[in-house]
């Protein structure tokens, strides 16, 4: 195969899957290099995992379909994920959520806008400081309306 | 002068704050001229305290929180000088949250540099190996049974039972698989230990391998947990360096290596037939039982799928004796629970205490009553899958059976505590959307009927034939419960069950109102 005429983001599929020794079994580890690479696992990667991994490509598209992290389509450059679960319930996320989406002006599924991407998530194991959210790698305990806000604002830089 | 603080950098810590305080304190101990050290500790599970910022001084370790950036300088002076600072709690180990605690599992954490051996044996820990290392395999399983050891993620199956039948397997190949997929809401106490003593963990791990004749270990550990792994992937490296994971550990003869996989965001991967697959590197979905996972687990091979608490107790029961751990708790329910405070509640934490405390000690007496002030209206036990409580079930002992008597679980020990503001139709509705949004899919009964479940439960807040629809939700649940897979389907039911019999008045409230 001329590896010339291949597009860059199937080279970084041939490096990665190079790095697990081309494991099938690496291919969520595969994965998660992937989309912290390039922000996604775009489709036009699935015919490249399937052959150095030596599966077929719909084993491939069924693991990048069933797991949440997983995207196939570019997000914004912060993600902004505010958890959903009852703990955090307990503390008002429901209103906290609607109350930040609204100023966006957007719902909470992989709505994204102004370069910000919201995703609901079911607990971030922070159930003694609910709410919780996690914005980019930051995660915030008693989160509120100025802290998230803050911490937007300190991701987007 | 030389000063040595402590600063978690436990994720819940740093959440509110725990980096920008040591920093603060670094920046301020150079404008003082100060030898200051900061040890990043995990965290003492005083979570409502945190960042809890404690000084190491000559009558031990003194505490002081919660700590902001903007105190640093004024801290480091009243420490100086001897003088008293609002923020301070006295010695840390006399705080009564923390004193009133028998910690076994999480002894150390908190307490030591998670990431340095020889704190580590300082403080007790490698003494279960090395016991281990003489010891046969069997009697090795022998003591965790006799310990009395169950489950701790939830199920409550005694682990000298599991790990027995692993032993008796005639297999080249046999794995030793940590569940760290802490998916519930209202437990923390796997990321705690993980982050605090991760050591202890991998010990656990370690004898388990002796014990059942593994060679290899995974952690599966949840991707929301980042800090957890990072800290887990650097206590492996540690610990190999030292000797104690990898090839010939200490000139025994024994191989023991340990991995870390990730998880991606599914829930149902802490359902273990479900975390093998998706450590095989496949979509997370249930297998059907028998067989077992102890005989035909990880790629085939007889495995033990144990959950980061009951592995991380291990070291203690080998150290100090099956005896000595089963002289705490209650019943069948032997030793210590990592009990999780959480949600609507004024002091959150991690309490450690043998089974057989009750409800309302740990709400009241260590928790402080709900956050807002508010009337206690309902807690849930043991994560999504688990009952709600009502107050007159606050003195129940938290026992395996004890709650299962009176329709309720254990689970992973976390306790999720909602006010009077709380509905509990919407609760009910909830349980049955999140079962929607992560069953696996695999059997018709969790797949459909979560989705069912919530639409008719959404019939019943909008009034419509609220009797014959909450009869219509009845027979759901009995068929969820006995036709599902696994316990995502097979115990969905029970929250929304506990919610209609404790509260049946928040299901006609929604009747009147939809009426009016």
């Amino acid at each position: 195969m001329p590896v010339t005429a291949e597009r860059p983001e199937t080279l970084d599929v041939r490096t990665l899957c190079a790095a697990y020794g081309n494991q099938a079994p690496m291919l969520l580890e595969v994965l998660h290099d992937l989309q912290e690479k390039i922000g996604y696992v775009p489709e036009a990667c699935v015919p490249a995992l399937a052959e150095c991994l030596n599966l077929s490509k719909a084993e491939v598209h069924g693991v990048v379909s069933f797991y949440h992290d997983f995207r196939t389509a570019p997000g914004g450059r912060v993600t902004v994920r505010i958890c959903q679960a009852e703990a955090c319930r307990s503390m008002g996320a429901e209103a906290l959520t609607e109350q930040i989406l609204s100023r966006y002006g957007v719902s909470l599924s992989e709505a994204t806008v102004a370069g910000i991407t919201f995703e609901p998530v079911y607990c971030l194991g922070n159930c003694a400081l609910a709410p919780a959210a996690m914005v980019g790698s930051e995660l915030i305990g008693r989160a509120d309306g100025p802290s998230l806000d803050a911490a937007i604002e300190e991701a987007g830089r | 002068m030389s000063m040595i603080l402590y600063v978690p950098d436990d994720a819940a810590a740093l959440s509110v704050g725990a980096e920008r305080v040591a920093k603060a304190l670094a920046a301020a101990a150079v404008g003082r001229g100060l030898n200051l050290t900061i040890v990043r500790n995990g965290s003492r599970g005083l979570l409502w305290l945190e960042p809890l910022v404690e000084w190491d001084g000559p009558d031990g370790r003194m505490a002081f929180g919660p700590v902001t950036p903007d105190q640093a300088g004024a801290l480091l002076d009243a420490i100086q000088a001897g003088t008293e600072h609002p923020l301070a709690l006295g010695p840390t180990e006399e705080i009564d949250y923390l004193k009133n605690q028998e910690r076994l599992t999480f002894a150390r954490v908190g307490v030591i540099d998670p990431l340095s051996v020889k704190d580590y044996e300082a403080h007790g820990g490698l003494e279960g190996l090395k016991v281990a290392l003489i010891m046969t395999d069997e009697t090795i399983c022998e003591a965790v049974l006799q310990a009395g050891l169950r489950g701790r993620g939830g199920a409550g199956f005694p682990a000298g039972i599991k790990w027995h039948t692993v032993r008796k397997q005639d297999a080249a190949e046999k794995y030793i698989c940590c569940n760290a997929d802490e998916g519930d809401s209202g437990t923390f106490a796997d990321r705690m230990l993980m982050e605090g003593d991760p050591f202890t963990l991998l010990e656990g791990m370690a004898i388990a391998g002796l014990a059942t004749g593994a060679r290899h270990g995974i952690v599966y550990i949840r991707s929301e947990y980042p800090h957890a792994i990072s800290k887990m992937a650097r206590a492996i490296e540690a610990l190999g360096e030292a000797g104690w994971l990898g090839a010939n550990i200490r000139g025994s003869g024994k191989d023991f290596q340990i991995s870390i996989r990730r998880g991606a965001g599914a829930y149902i991967c802490g359902e273990e037939s479900s975390m093998l697959n998706s450590i095989e590197g496949r979509r997370g979905t249930v297998r059907s039982k028998p067989p077992i996972p102890a005989i035909r687990g990880l790629f085939g091979k007889p495995t033990v799928v144990n959950n980061v608490l009951t592995l991380a107790t291990v070291p203690v029961i080998l150290a100090k004796g099956a005896e000595f751990y089963r002289e705490f708790g209650m019943g069948r329910s032997r030793g210590t629970q990592a009990f999780q405070l959480a949600g609507n509640i004024r002091r959150g934490g991690l309490v450690e205490k043998a089974f057989g405390v009750t409800i309302r000690e740990l709400i009241e007496t260590f928790g402080g009553g709900t956050a807002t002030g508010r009337p206690f209206r309902s807690a849930q036990l043991g994560g999504p899958l688990g009952a709600y409580v009502s107050e007159e079930m606050l003195d129940l002992p938290m026992d395996y059976e004890a709650l299962a008597e009176n329709n309720a679980m254990l689970g992973h020990g976390g306790i999720t505590v909602f006010d009077e503001t709380v509905d509990m139709a919407e609760m009910a509705r909830f349980a049955f959307q999140f079962c929607a949004e992560e069953s696996c899919g695999k059997c018709t009964p969790c797949r459909i009927g979560a989705v069912r479940g919530r639409e008719t439960v959404e019939k019943i807040l909008r009034g419509e034939n609220v009797a014959r629809n909450i009869a219509l939700v009845g027979d759901l649940c009995e068929l969820m419960t006995d036709g599902s897979l696994c316990a995502m389907g097979g115990l969905t039911p029970v929250p929304v069950l506990s919610a209609i019999r404790l509260f049946p008045e928040d299901f006609e409230r929604a009747s009147v109102l939809a009426a009016e």
